[in-house]
């Protein structure tokens, strides 16, 4: 599979999908509590805030800060014991979503 | 942060009235749909309070008051964490509006939708969800049941087999040989037998550093080998045998009067015997006849429906669940998308395809620790590994890497216990 075809793909793909998500964020609540494909299997090990948590909790981070994580996790810039291994498994796109959501669970 | 919580108080409203929306269409009382969960381990807990978030009426069967979890109960074996640490109670998934029946499930009526329960009472659904975990094959290798388990513990259903091989341990001599079974594919834990091995053998090096350990095995390779083999280089050089089935270490029968096991090529008499023998999804799921020929349960990768049952989930370890290990990650992970998946369902609607995710944790030595992941997604019919993404920890990982990974295991314990149970 033409693996950098289908990124610059999904880099047209997610500045729109950026619009939608913009949307949505507008919009009602009933979308937003949708998880989206994986999000919910992040809180196995990112769990709700706690002061000195060896592992950094998610729910309520920056959205932007979440993708560039996942982003420098998949390149490899930033270095990682396990999140590199997982970050792979995730589209910009499907990162988006679960970044947004993430961002707004309480 | 008040914003937020506004959103979701919204949003369960939102839910609940949806949901009753549905129900009123489909009869004419005014009650919810009703979700039944049988097993109140890492699988079901966790579905059991996700359905509640979700506006459902859930009534969790278990039949403990206490879960004694699996995951570091390797760590207890070698004396390096008190079994308290284990043990969890359903008192807070209780208090969330979880009903719970602490009783045996000892039925299902697909037909009626009835799930009886010991004391003859039972509980009608909607949907069922089951995650029983696994039973002991007491019936697959000749001469191991459940007398000979009192002798040879298993100790893989976490509590008292594990404080009696616990005990057997410390009442060995220095000098004396510990011998493993570790049964063929599949089976609840991939990498628990191996783990078992490397935190008993730190047990004995620091103890008793002339005792042997001996692993007789059903496979010709395990999860995440390379790693393990390795560091019991490092770690535990000329402590650590392991005899592949190719090389005759599939145990065929055991004896348990003299503590030996029996192979095609030889006995292996022990000073401290573990078998882990052949598993299967727990009873109910045989009962309820979504179990296989194969003793698992086909499930449908999306919604985790029974390919067998209408209206039955299965998670957790009795489920086939394609690439995904039967882990406690695994039955957490999935309990959320069931729980997804079912409130879609009873709104009419079609559930959307998920992502799931896995990462296990090893401690070889207590500060340090491997790891696999995997990410999967339904792929003709299957739960399939994401191409590209999962693996093991690397090979050459100074061990600053390790140490890092051994933290992280305790951390993802604390904090998957604690969503479970917390
Ligand atoms: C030694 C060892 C180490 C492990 N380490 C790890 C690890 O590091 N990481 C990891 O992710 N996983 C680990 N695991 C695997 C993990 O323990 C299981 O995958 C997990 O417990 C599966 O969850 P479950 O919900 O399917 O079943 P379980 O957790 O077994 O829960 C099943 C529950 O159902 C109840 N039950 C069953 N039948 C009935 C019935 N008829 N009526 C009422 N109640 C019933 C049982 O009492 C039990 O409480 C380990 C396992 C072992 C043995």
């Amino acid at each position: 599979m033409g693996r950098r075809r289908l990124a610059s793909a999904l880099t047209l793909g997610s500045m729109m999908s950026m619009a939608v998500t913009m949307m949505a964020e507008a919009v009602p609540a009933a979308a937003q509590g949708v998880a989206p494909p994986g999000a919910t299997a992040c809180s196995g090990c990112h769990g709700p805030v706690a002061p000195g948590a060896a592992i950094a909790p998610l729910h309520g981070r920056p959205s932007e800060e979440i993708v560039a994580a996942m982003q420098d996790f998949r390149t490899g810039q930033r270095p990682a014991t396990v999140m590199d291994r997982i970050a792979k498994g995730f589209t910009d796109e499907e990162t988006r979503a679960i970044a947004s959501w993430l961002s707004q669970q309480p | 942060m008040s914003q937020a919580l506004t959103r979701r108080t919204i949003l369960k409203t939102a839910a609940i009235g949806a949901a009753a929306a549905t129900f009123s269409r489909r009869t004419a009382a005014q009650t919810p749909p009703k979700v039944v969960v049988v097993g109140g381990g890492f699988g079901g807990a966790t579905c059991a309070r996700e359905l509640k978030r979700r506006g459902l009426a859930v009534t969790l069967v278990e039949a403990s008051a206490i879960y004694t979890a699996c995951p570091f109960s390797n760590a207890v074996l070698a004396g390096l964490r008190p079994i308290e640490a284990q043990q969890f109670k359903l008192d807070a998934v209780e208090k969330g509006g979880v009903d719970i029946a602490q009783k045996m499930a000892t039925g299902v009526d697909p037909q009626t939708r009835r799930v009886a329960l010991e004391d003859g009472s039972s509980l009608d659904y909607d949907r069922l969800v089951l995650s029983p975990g696994v039973d002991i094959r007491f019936d697959a290798l000749p001469g191991y049941d459940e007398a000979a388990a009192a002798i040879m513990p298993h100790a893989w259903k976490a509590g008292e087999q594990t404080l009696l091989l616990r005990r057997q341990l410390e009442a060995m001599d220095d000098g004396g040989t510990f011998v493993m079974a570790a049964p063929g594919n599949p089976f609840r834990c991939p990498p628990g037998p191996y783990e078992r091995a490397s935190l008993i053998a730190h047990y004995l090096k620091t103890h008793k550093p002339r005792s042997k350990l001996l692993i007789l095995d059903a496979k010709d390779s395990f999860s995440k080998q390379r790693l393990f083999q390795a560091a019991w280089q490092d770690f535990y050089p000329d402590m650590i045998e392991w005899v592949s089935l190719s090389t005759g270490g599939k145990v065929i029968e055991v004896d348990a009067k003299t503590k030996t096991l029996v192979t095609d090529f030889g006995r292996h008499t022990g000073d401290v015997v573990n078998v882990i023998p052949p598993q299967r999804a727990g009873r109910i799921a045989q009962v309820a006849g979504v179990a296989d020929r194969s003793g698992w349960c086909p499930i449908d990768p999306v919604t985790f429906e029974s390919r067998l049952q209408p209206n039955i989930h299965v998670i957790g370890d009795a489920s086939i669940a394609g690439g995904m290990p039967k882990s406690a990650f695994s039955a957490n992970a999935q309990g959320k998308v069931c729980a997804a998946a079912i409130a879609s369902l009873l709104r009419g609607e079609g559930p959307t395809e998920p992502k799931l995710i896995n990462t296990c944790y090893s401690l070889v030595a207590p500060d340090y620790g491997i790891s696999v992941a995997g990410v999967y997604s339904p792929r003709n019919g299957v739960l399939t590994d994401v191409e590209g993404a999962g693996g093991t920890s690397p090979v050459n990982a100074p061990p600053s890497f390790r140490a890092q990974e051994a933290v992280y295991a305790e951390a993802w314990f604390q904090t998957t216990t604690s969503e479970v149970y917390g």
